[in-house]
C-alpha cells in the first residue's frame, strides 16, 4: 500500500467512514463550489470615500506611507518627490504593467529599468491588483506585469493603487480574483502585503526591513 | 529521524531553566509584550469573538471531511503541474526531501520557518547528506547558529539576548571586518540581511512550511513578517512545501476567517506583513517564480488523532497565544519542554506525537488556570486535554511513585468522609498548637518543596468544614 493510500485508510478508520458516503461528498462539493462567506468585519465597509479613508488609516498603522494623487499622470512626479525627500537614488525598476507604462515617466529624471529583480535594485514600483480597507493590505499578482521579486528584493517598494480597486475585505479580493482568473484558479503567486518588512526576533525590538523592503510607499490614484 | 526529545526529563529541565539568569531576563519580554498586544488587537475588532467561533467551526468541518478535502486538494495541485508526496512518518518525509535534493544535485537549500521541519529533524538530515540548509527567519537563523531548537513557535529565539546574538555572528561571519559595531539590534539585523541575501539568491531549492493548504485552488499559504519565507519560495528553481495534514482548509473564504484570528492572536497585528499564496510552478511568461512545485504532506500520527479525545488539538493554527499567556511557560521558557512544541499546545501535542512514555510528564506542566483556553483562537479545550493525559499517565503507572502513593493515601481518606474530617481536624489543631508562637512554619515534614521557598502560615485551629458547620448553625 502506498503512503497515500495508507494515510487515507487511517483517516477513514479513525473517522469511521468509507469516503463513499453521499452526504459527506455533497457537503464538500457544495462548500468548494459555493465558498460561503463567514464573519466579515464592519471596519472595512462603507462608500468609496469611507473605504479609501479606512484603507489609508490602516496602512499607515502598519507603518506604510500613503499619498493620494488626482490622476495617473501625477504618479511619476510623486514617486520622484518621494525618493528625493527620502534622500534615495533616482532609480526605479518595474514590470510591464500597461497602467504603469502609460504614465509620463519622461517628465521626471528617474532612471527606469524593467523586469524582475536580481537582488540588487534599490527601488521598485508595482501596480496593485486590489487594496483591502479592513487592514490596509495590498494584493499583488505575479506575472510579467508585476514580477513578484519586485515586492521583496528592493529596499524601497512603491505600490500604485487605483481608488476603484480599494475594496472592503478579503472576500472582495477573492471575488475579483475569480472574475479575473476563473473560479478555483489563481496566479502563481498572490501577495498580501501589509506594511514594510519587519522583525522582532532580537529581544522583541521591532525593526523594519528584515529581508523585504525597509519602506513601503503607497500612491493612490483617485481617478483614471 | 524525528528530533530527539528530552521531555522525560521535564522536571530537571524546568529546575535548570529557573536558575538560568539570562533566560529569566529574556522571558520578561514574553510577559510584557505578547499579552498586551493581543488584548489590544482583539479589543479593536468587535467581531473577534464571533470570528473565533467561525474559525473553530471551519476547522471542525474540515477535520470531519479531511479525506475528501485531501483528495480535492491533491487533484487541484496536480492539475496545475505541481506534485504531491505523502509521508506517513517523519522519516518518510525526510527521505522524500533528500531524494528531491539528490535528483537535482542541490548543494544549498534555503528554508522558511517551519515547525514540521523541526518535527522531522530535517536540518540535521540535510547536513548529514552534505547539503547546506540555511534557516532564513532571523530567529531561526540565530538558533541554527547556536545549534539549538526553537523555544517558541513564532519567536524561536525569544530566549536569546542581543549579546549572545553578537557573539554568534562574530563567530559565524568571519568574512566581515573584526572591528565592526554590533552592539545594537538594528546592526545585527542589517548584518543578517546582507549575509542571508546571498543565500537567497544562490539557493538551489527553497523549502517552506504552510499555514494553510487550500482545497478549492490547490494553493499553499505562508504568513511572515520578514519576507524570508516569501523569498525562499520565489527565487530558487524548486519550491518544496512541507505541511501536516491538518493545514487543509476548504476555500479562500475559510482562509480569510482564519487569517483574521491568526495574527491578532499571535503578535497582535491585524495582519502579518506578508501573506503569500503560491499555486503550482511559474506560468508561461512569468519572469520569476519556481519551475518546480512540490508538496509533501506529513501525517506523523495525525490521522490516528481524528475521531478520538485529542482530535480538537488538530484545530491548532500555531499562533503561540497559549504559551504567551501560560504562567508555566513564563517561568521556564520553551526548551524545558524538551521537544519541538512548548507551552500548553506542546504539552498536549507532544505525548500524542512521541508517546506518553516520553512526553507524558508535560501535561503536568500546568496550573490549570485556563488562560490558554481563554485565548485560543480556535477554542481548543487545552486544560481538559491535559487532564485526559494525566489520567492516562496515572492509569499506565507512569507517574512517579510519590505521586501514586500520595494520591492513594489521599483517596483512602477522601472516600471516608467521617475519617477525613476527624484526621484533618486533629491535623489542624496540632499545627495550630505548634505554630502558634511564630504564626508560621519555616519547615514541615513531607512539605520541604513548599517551605524551601516560602513559609507555611500557621492554621487558625479549625478546618474549613467545621467553621462552615459552626456558621450554618449560628445562622439557624
Amino acid at each position: 500500500m502506498s503512503a497515500r493510500d495508507e494515510i487515507l485508510a487511517n483517516i477513514r478508520a479513525s473517522l469511521g467512514v468509507t469516503g463513499a458516503e453521499a452526504p459527506r461528498r455533497l457537503a464538500v462539493r457544495e462548500r468548494l463550489a459555493q465558498a460561503p462567506s463567514g464573519v466579515i468585519p464592519a471596519r472595512g465597509q462603507g462608500d468609496d470615500a469611507t473605504r479609501l479613508a479606512t484603507f489609508r488609516a490602516e496602512a499607515e498603522r502598519a507603518k506604510a506611507s500613503v499619498v493620494e494623487v488626482a490622476q495617473a499622470s501625477d504618479v511619476p512626479n510623486e514617486i520622484a518627490r518621494y525618493l528625493r525627500d527620502a534622500n534615495l537614488p533616482a532609480t526605479l525598476r518595474m514590470g510591464e504593467d500597461s497602467r504603469l507604462a502609460a504614465m509620463p515617466w519622461g517628465e521626471t529624471t528617474l532612471e527606469l529599468s524593467h523586469g524582475p529583480s536580481e537582488g540588487h535594485d534599490l527601488n521598485s514600483v508595482s501596480a496593485a491588483f486590489a487594496a483591502v480597507a479592513e487592514s490596509g493590505t495590498l494584493a499583488l499578482c505575479s506575472g510579467a506585469d508585476n514580477p513578484t521579486t519586485l515586492n521583496f528584493l528592493p529596499d524601497n517598494h512603491v505600490v500604485v493603487v487605483f481608488a476603484r480597486d480599494v475594496v472592503a475585505d478579503y472576500e472582495s479580493v477573492w471575488r475579483n480574483l475569480r472574475a479575473r482568473f476563473g473560479k478555483g484558479e489563481m496566479p502563481r503567486t498572490l501577495n498580501f502585503i501589509t506594511g514594510p518588512s519587519r522583525s522582532a526576533d532580537i529581544e522583541q525590538t521591532l525593526l523594519l526591513g528584515a529581508h523585504g523592503p525597509r519602506r513601503l510607499h503607497i500612491v493612490v490614484v483617485r481617478e483614471g | 529521524m524525528t528530533a530527539h526529545p528530552t521531555s522525560s526529563h521535564f522536571k530537571d529541565n524546568a529546575h535548570e531553566a529557573l536558575r538560568d539568569a539570562p533566560l529569566q531576563k529574556a522571558l520578561t519580554h514574553v510577559r510584557a509584550n505578547f499579552i498586551e498586544r493581543r488584548a489590544e488587537a482583539a479589543q479593536r475588532l468587535p467581531e473577534f469573538e464571533a470570528l473565533r467561533d467561525s474559525a473553530r467551526d471551519i476547522k471542525n468541518h474540515t477535520l470531519a471531511h479531511i479525506d475528501l478535502y485531501l483528495e480535492a486538494y491533491e487533484a487541484k495541485v496536480r492539475e496545475l503541474g505541481g506534485q504531491v508526496h505523502y509521508a506517513l512518518t517523519a522519516k518518510e518525509g525526510v527521505d522524500i526531501v533528500l531524494k528531491l535534493c539528490r535528483e537535482r544535485g542541490a548543494k544549498s537549500v534555503t528554508k522558511g520557518k517551519s515547525m514540521i521541519s523541526e518535527e522531522m529533524g530535517l536540518n540535521q538530515a540535510l547536513e548529514a547528506a552534505g547539503i547546506e540548509a540555511v534557516e532564513t527567519d532571523l530567529g531561526e537563523y540565530i538558533i541554527q547558529l547556536r545549534g539549538e531548537a526553537p523555544s517558541h513557535i513564532i519567536a524561536p529565539a525569544v530566549h536569546v539576548n542581543k549579546e549572545q546574538v553578537e557573539e554568534e555572528f562574530r563567530r559565524a561571519h568571519l568574512h566581515l571586518p573584526k572591528d565592526r559595531d554590533l552592539s545594537e539590534p538594528v546592526q545585527l539585523l542589517s548584518e543578517a540581511r546582507g549575509v542571508l541575501r546571498d543565500k537567497f539568491l544562490n539557493a538551489d531549492i527553497g523549502i517552506t512550511g504552510a499555514n494553510f493548504l487550500v482545497a478549492e485552488t490547490g494553493t499553499s499559504i505562508i504568513v511572515t513578517n520578514e519576507g524570508n519565507g516569501d523569498l525562499t519560495q520565489i527565487i530558487p528553481k524548486v519550491h518544496v512545501v512541507i505541511a501536516s495534514l491538518e493545514k487543509l482548509t476548504p476555500t479562500l473564504e475559510d482562509v480569510s476567517q482564519l487569517l483574521r484570528v491568526l495574527a491578532r492572536s499571535a503578535t497582535g497585528q491585524d495582519m502579518s506583513v506578508y501573506t503569500t499564496l503560491s499555486t503550482g510552478p511559474r506560468r508561461q511568461g512569468d519572469p520569476d517564480g519556481p519551475e518546480e512545485y512540490h508538496v509533501i504532506l506529513l501525517d506523523n500520527g495525525r490521522s490516528s488523532m481524528l475521531g478520538g479525545e485529542f482530535e480538537d488539538m488538530l484545530r491548532c493554527i500555531r499562533c503561540g497565544a497559549c504559551m504567551n499567556h501560560c504562567p508555566v511557560y513564563h517561568a521556564i521558557g520553551g526548551h524545558a519542554y524538551g521537544w519541538v512544541y512548548p507551552g500548553p499546545m506542546g504539552a498536549v501535542l507532544t505525548p500524542t506525537l512521541i508517546g506518553v512514555k516520553e512526553g507524558g510528564q508535560l501535561p503536568n506542566a500546568s496550573t490549570f488556570c485556563g488562560r490558554c483556553e481563554e485565548v485560543c483562537p480556535v477554542r481548543i479545550p487545552l486544560p481538559n486535554m491535559m487532564r485526559h493525559w494525566r489520567e492516562r499517565e496515572f492509569e499506565r503507572h507512569l507517574s512517579p511513585a510519590t505521586v501514586r502513593y500520595g494520591l492513594a493515601f489521599w483517596a483512602f481518606f477522601a472516600a471516608r468522609p467521617a475519617l477525613y474530617r476527624l484526621a484533618t481536624d486533629i491535623g489542624m489543631r496540632a499545627l495550630h498548637l505548634f505554630g502558634r508562637a511564630k504564626g508560621r512554619f519555616s519547615s514541615l515534614p513531607f512539605a520541604g518543596g513548599w517551605t524551601r521557598y516560602r513559609d507555611f502560615p500557621s492554621p487558625q485551629g479549625a478546618t474549613f468544614q467545621s467553621q462552615w458547620r459552626a456558621k450554618s448553625r449560628a445562622v439557624k
